[in-house]
């Protein structure tokens, strides 16, 4: 059951390294995110007292390391509203997107079919799709985004696209850059009611580790995500897709745990979703993973959910109040919109600012952020960026406005 | 707070670089990116009898990229490139008279570089 009331100052307390970076004012979580004391004592426990290989022993040791793997699984995929065998570990988001690349894409897509995707992708829902490009000869559309920095997802049928050879819908949930949720389950409920026959792919690398999912809900064929993101160690990712589809998908690896019967010559595959995983697994990543799941079911993601918009609203307003030296890049609006600000002082490169703001321990991302395709629509090279998750507070924002003065002072902006 | 990073020096160069701009007919121009940032200079060079005759550049980055690709400009201008050629990385960042991070170490020489390396 999830928490009743929530209080951030509480939250933050879970997080040991808010403690060992006494007045540290974390506001990169975007890019990864911080670790509760229980997802590192998952870890630890599981290093400490039930570490043996996964899938092989018959001993006790091993079955019990197997039993907390595969429950973490379930875990997830509870989390999310899917089938246990529907739930694929990958090293990350970037390689859960290329697993449905190569494995489904590649094999079904051909010449003349259309992929649409979005201008406010990463590089990792863009790449992929261009090597598909490449290799199957299929064309790439880019939907573009509106004034307020919303996807204008209905710009597809003003196109020239005929809407018969779109195979493929790849959609980011939340940008990474602008801070917008895309309304995946509107989006995918008109384009299916239009008549288009194709699969969609969920990028929600941004938006699990803030928002309720349900994959059935959403009615998306692929959802891929990161732990790291979402409170949970690095070095593991998921792609759900959809039993039939992951039952028709090529395996991208090949080698141990993911066969049935090896001869000299050939072999066949084991059933999904092991068909996926080659290799000795992510054991400690995947059971951390689990206990991420776990914390963010306990605190209740209403409730985070309530918390960040509240975030939100005060971090528009600290921006309004600043908009005479810096222009903030996403919607003006808190709804549908996560606690992402993508900001630079007017003639200040993005760097200047992150190096001022972090002699204030103000932690911000600076860079094109992942999303070259993205910034270029901006007409900007670069942008500071500063998110927040769970555990920050208004304080924290407040932190950053003061932080903002002195990179005025310094330039003596005017 | 420390404000070494952001002496006056790096200002006045950053509000009012040297020699930043188009070079006509000039006999080296190149653009070079430094990738971690996405920064991109563009360094042009005039040269007579084995000088540095004219030098300018054009610069999207941030303030430590612009005031090094200035003071480069008064360093090398009239030098012979041989000499040019001499001129290390530490001696130019002495030059500058700032401590940089590693990170933005490499933003003050990213006018540098793109010289050496053209030349
Ligand atoms: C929207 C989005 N998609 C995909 C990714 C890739 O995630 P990872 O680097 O964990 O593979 C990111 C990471 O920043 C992201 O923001």
């Amino acid at each position: 059951m999830a928490q009743t009331n929530f209080n951030p100052l509480k939250i933050k307390k879970d997080f040991p390294i808010f403690k060992n970076n006494p007045g540290i004012v974390y506001l990169d979580s975007t890019a990864s995110s911080q670790k509760p004391q229980i997802v590192i004592d998952a870890v630890t426990n599981y290093y400490e007292k039930y570490y043996a290989p996964i899938h092989r022993g018959l001993y006790g040791l091993a079955q019990k390391s197997t039993d907390m793997y595969e429950n973490a699984r379930q875990k997830v995929a509870k989390f999310i509203n899917a089938e246990n065998e529907e739930i694929v570990f990958t090293g990350n988001a970037s390689e859960a997107i290329n697993l449905s690349a190569y494995g489904w894409a590649r094999k079904f897509l051909k010449k003349g079919d259309v992929i649409v995707l979005t201008e406010m992708e990463h590089h990792s829902n863009i790449i992929p799709w261009i090597m598909i490009k490449k290799k199957c000869g299929v064309e790439l559309f880019y939907l573009p985004y509106d004034k307020d920095l919303r996807l204008d997802y209905k710009k597809l049928f003003s196109s020239k696209i005929d809407l018969k050879r779109i195979k493929l819908v790849t959609i980011t949930h939340a940008s990474n850059v602008l801070g917008t949720i895309n309304p995946v389950k509107e989006i995918i409920r008109y384009y299916k009611n239009k008549g288009i026959k194709a699969k969609f792919l969920v990028d929600g690398a941004q938006s699990i580790p803030h928002i309720k999912i349900d994959v059935k809900d959403i009615d998306c064929d692929f959802f891929a995500f990161s732990s790291h993101k979402m409170l949970g160690p690095s070095g593991v990712g998921v792609l759900y897709a959809k039993k039939e589809i992951l039952e028709e998908m090529d395996p991208l690896f090949f080698g141990g745990q993911m066969i049935k019967i090896v001869t000299k010559e050939s072999a066949t595959w084991a059933d999904i979703p092991a068909r996926f995983e080659v290799g000795t697994g992510r054991k400690e990543a995947v059971i951390g993973l689990g206990a991420a799941v776990d914390y963010l079911e306990k605190t209740g993601l209403k409730n985070i959910e309530k918390h960040e918009n509240e975030l939100t609203k005060y971090g528009l307003k600290l921006f309004k109040k600043f908009e005479k030296y810096i222009d903030l890049y996403g919607p003006k609006t808190p709804e549908n919109r996560l606690s992402v600000f993508s900001f630079n002082f007017k003639d200040i490169h993005a760097h200047d600012s992150a190096d001022i703001l972090n002699r204030s321990k103000v932690c911000v991302r600076s860079g094109h952020h992942c999303a070259q395709v993205l910034m270029k629509c901006l007409d900007v090279i670069a942008t500071a960026r500063a998110s927040l998750y769970l555990y920050n507070t208004k304080e924290d924002l407040d932190k950053l406005g003061s932080a903002f003065e002195e990179v005025i002072k310094i330039f003596k902006l005017q | 707070m420390s404000d070494e990073l952001y002496k006056e020096i790096i200002l006045e160069h950053w509000k009012d670089p040297h020699h930043y701009g188009i070079l006509k007919k000039a006999d080296i121009d190149v653009t070079e990116m430094n990738e971690l940032c996405g920064d991109e200079i563009r360094v042009m060079v005039k040269l007579n009898q084995g000088k540095i005759e004219g030098f300018s550049f054009v610069v999207r980055g941030c303030s430590i990229a612009k005031a090094g690709g200035s003071i480069l400009s008064d360093l090398v201008i009239g030098k012979k490139i041989l000499d040019v050629k001499k001129i290390t990385p530490e001696k130019f960042l002495k030059e500058i008279g700032v401590e940089f991070t590693p990170a933005r170490t490499k933003c003050a020489l990213l006018a540098y570089s793109t010289l050496q390396k053209a030349i």
